[in-house]
């Protein structure tokens, strides 16, 4: 069994949880010092799947002193957030490119495209 | 030149209000924006988390600016860019606004009313007393912000924060991400401002402590910065002699507050509050001067974007009626709204009943971190309402919905009260 602290996102109550769980196993988790529910789903997804929407910049390749804002299209897990952080240092657009465009597809391997958020003109 | 409503502003609050007064049949409108684009700080904002209320769905910044800005494109309401407001008065029947911008030099609008949408400022360095020479690296954290996600610089290295407001902590996760080390986020307060999602997931996700009752004491260097020193403070925020803990460091961000950008207002001579620095307004969003509405976070600062569009929405709204003549004019006395125990303001700060609608929502912030409290409405002497709630911090902004018919049962000089009420 391994042992979590944790603070609860779900509201500005900010509950200190302690979460005690098998590595791998989602039944075996109990979460104490939560005051309702969204404290306990909260704690099992961290434990066991945590995930993150990872936002950054990108070069813009005929632009100076501007870059692009991207996102991963859907949350990626939490470990591969220095991943991408780290791949987009390599990535540039051309302009114009607009909110919604793909820049690349499945990043890093987390199944989520990278995505503009900002116009480019 | 001519316009029916001119708007002050083309982030969040000044194109939610455009889009509204068009809406409510005002088509003769104005947005005036000193930047080259419209969106405001909302372009800056490359994180994502906005538009849960308003959309459904979590955007960033941009892109819940764009969905604004689409709307104001449909309806072809005009906007001039890279223009600044220099000043606004009264005149006989209307109000005059001075503009200035590189292409049509300085001009007047003559505009039968004004929406403010003026936004806010950070607190400057100049306004925290923090001592020590005044060398390279100290950034406001919004400052920071623009260069990182907009203009693609680094401002430097290894970092501390001063403030855990939220964007100072999105700065942290943000320098991270960049590659920077982001040594310490220091709080005055013995609890952080910010939004507790923003902490986990920006400071705990990265193992950036947080050093709360904590204050910068001294920053050390001549032409950059080369070191911080942090200290702990007691109950009267004074500095503890003994705790102090010097940090080597290339940058110092500070996020120390958000202050209503108000000068062209107080200019105009609309009353403004003392405990926000915005218009007092009254149930329509009107300031003291009539004609003049104010709206978003030149108002009070909001935390939440889609607080500030909702909030827009209605005084775009009210703007619209204004210059329509669709409200009858009232010779009633305004009911105050007075603040109770922990509530620091409330907005609006009077209220006509003949102009409200159904409801009258008050907005308003409490003073201190209050554990299982009740938040109170009074009228008069008489207890309407008694809300339990688990928490209220003073990061989060309250409402309360107060029924005009229950309003209208008031007697002549009664206020409407909201207090903290603890066990």
């Amino acid at each position: 069994m391994e042992t979590k602290n944790l603070t609860c996102i779900g509201c500005p109550m900010g509950c200190a949880l302690t979460v005690t769980y098998e590595p791998g196993n989602r039944d075996s988790v109990k979460v104490t010092g939560n005051t309702c529910k969204k404290g306990e789903l909260y704690a099992i997804d961290e434990v066991t799947n945590p995930t993150r929407i990872v936002t950054g910049t990108i070069r813009v390749s005929n632009r100076k002193n501007l870059v692009a804002s991207v996102k991963t299209a859907s949350v990626i897990p939490k470990s591969k957030i220095f991943d991408v952080a780290h791949e987009l240092m390599n990535i540039s657009v051309e302009a114009p490119a607009k909110i919604g465009d793909v820049v690349v597809k499945d990043i890093c391997g987390t199944g989520s495209d990278l995505v503009i958020t900002r116009n480019v003109e | 030149m001519n316009t029916k409503i001119a708007i002050i502003g083309g982030g969040p609050a000044g194109l939610a209000a455009a889009v509204s007064a068009y809406d409510a049949g005002v088509k003769d409108l104005l947005i005036l924006e000193r930047d080259d684009k419209l969106g405001g700080i909302l372009n800056q904002c490359i994180h994502n988390g906005f538009g849960l209320h308003t959309f459904k769905e979590e955007l960033t910044g941009p892109e819940y600016a764009e969905r604004f800005i689409e709307k104001v494109r449909e309806r072809g309401i005009e906007s001039l860019l890279k223009t600044i407001v220099v000043d606004i008065s009264k005149e006989t029947d209307g109000l005059v606004v001075t503009a200035m911008s590189a292409e049509k030099g300085m001009f007047e609008i003559h505009a039968q009313s004004v929406i403010l949408a003026m936004g806010c400022r950070e607190r400057p360095r100049g306004a925290l007393n923090t001592p020590g020479y005044r060398p390279a690296g100290i950034y406001s954290a919004g400052t920071a912000q623009r260069y990182v996600n907009i203009e693609g610089k680094m401002p430097g290295k290894e970092v501390v924060i001063l403030g855990s407001g939220d964007i100072g902590l999105i700065m942290a996760r943000r320098m991270t991400l960049e590659g920077a080390h982001v040594k310490a986020v220091a709080e005055l307060m013995p609890y952080s401002g910010g939004l507790k999602r923003n902490i986990v997931q920006c400071l705990d996700d990265f193992g950036i402590p947080l050093k709360l009752s904590t204050t910068v004491t001294d920053i050390k260097g001549k032409d950059r910065v080369e070191s911080v020193t942090l200290s702990k403070v007691d109950a009267k925020n004074q500095p503890i002699p003994g705790t102090e803990e010097e940090i080597p460091c290339d940058t110092l961000l500070l996020s120390c507050g958000l202050l209503p950008e108000n000068e062209l207002s107080g200019m105009l001579g609309v009353e403004l509050s003392p405990v926000t620095g915005g218009a007092t307004v009254d149930e329509s969003l009107e300031t003291s001067v009539p004609g003049v509405f104010a709206c978003g976070n030149v108002l009070h600062v909001h935390d939440l974007v889609d607080y500030v569009s909702g909030e827009a929405s209605e005084a775009g709204k009210h703007a619209a009626e204004y210059v329509l003549k669709s409200t009858p004019g009232t010779s009633e006395t305004p009911i105050r709204l007075e603040t109770g125990n922990g509530v620091r303001y409330t907005v609006p700060s009077f209220v006509r009943p003949s102009r409200l609608e159904q409801l009258l929502t008050v907005r308003f912030r409490v003073g201190n971190v209050y554990k299982n409290p009740e938040i109170c409405v009074y009228l008069g002497d008489k207890c309407l309402q008694r809300r339990k709630k688990q928490i209220c911090a003073p990061g989060e902004m309250e409402q309360v919905i107060i029924k005009k018919t229950d309003i209208e049962t008031m007697a002549p000089g009664e206020t409407i009260r909201i207090a903290i009420e603890t066990e």
